[in-house]
């Protein structure tokens, strides 16, 4: 038994739909413990006051959104090593839901940020490098709907992802780099010196568990959906040549 | 309800915007498959092939 028998669609179709029942339930039940955990059964920081409820949306989203990316990278050197179309029509899926984690991120930290820094935003190197990444995302998607043949489309967007990458990154790490701009570290590190306190830390973790879970459906059904458009689109050129 | 004080906007605008946002995403991704589902069992039944 090999990872990449997945890579045949029909194999990838059974053991998705299989899959898809539990990772709903999953979803709904880990997002729904997390967020009324967090929204009504935790205090408000001595500090930052009822603005920390914020940190359940915000810090999952965020995190997804990078490591969205991430994903989509692993899947594009997929193809452009093995070919595996279902790899690449993965990272095709994924790019939307990776899109609208950025966009959460960014919302939120907006009106996060309004209160408790006085700004909107700032031009700081985790925000900015972030918002490259977002635009990335959208350059992804355009590429995709631009070129006709999926395959193209697949190897440019791959060398797009592998680009993107490097604003992927600087998002995560931006503020180890650089020691200026607004935004603080880590909310989660290894180092539970650095974690935030554990009765915002445990419902937190059970959020992200949400937003990660939430990614997987969300991208089981995608690429179900990519996989049933490709054989639709040979499907109709048959009909055409016949 | 929580008292979410002077920061009731900042607080309650991010869940909205990230419900929002999430269900325009959930909406959209069964749209799709709804859509494709659909016309690939069409184009399969008047073909007369069928993929499981």
């Amino acid at each position: 038994m090999s990872i990449w028998e997945y890579a045949n669609p029909k194999k990838f179709m059974a053991l998705s739909t299989r899959a898809l029942p539990w990772a709903v339930g999953l979803t709904v039940v880990l997002l729904a413990v997390g967020l009324v955990w967090g929204f009504f059964f935790t205090p408000d920081d001595y500090k930052q006051g009822s603005t920390v409820k914020i940190i359940y949306l915000h810090v999952p989203a965020a995190m997804m959104a990078i490591n969205v990316w991430i994903m989509m990278l692993v899947t594009s050197l997929v193809w452009i090593v093995r070919r595996h179309h279902v790899s690449a029509l993965a990272a095709k899926a994924a790019a939307p839901v990776g899109l609208t984690f950025t966009l959460i991120a960014l919302l939120t930290g907006a009106l996060w940020g309004q209160p408790m820094w006085g700004t909107w935003w700032a031009w700081d190197p985790r925000l900015t490098s972030f918002l490259i990444l977002t635009l990335f995302y959208f350059g992804y998607m355009a590429l995709w709907a631009a070129i006709e043949d999926p395959d193209t489309a697949a190897d440019l967007t791959s060398i797009l992802c592998l680009v993107g990458s490097v604003f992927a990154l600087l998002s995560r790490y931006a503020v180890n780099f650089w020691n200026q701009g607004l935004h603080q570290g880590a909310s989660l590190s290894l180092d539970r010196q650095e974690n935030v306190s554990n009765v915002f830390w445990l419902p937190l973790l059970v959020c992200i568990a949400g937003f990660a879970l939430l990614f997987v459906t969300m991208v089981l059904l995608r690429t179900q959906t990519e996989i049933r458009a490709r054989r639709l689109k040979a499907l109709l050129a048959r009909e055409r040549v016949a | 309800m929580p008292d979410l004080g002077k920061y009731a906007f900042a607080v309650l605008g991010s869940y909205l915007a990230t419900a929002f946002l999430i269900a325009a995403l959930v909406g959209l991704t069964l749209w799709q498959s709804a859509r494709t589902k659909r016309a690939l069992a069409e184009v399969e039944a008047r073909q007369g092939t069928s993929d499981g």
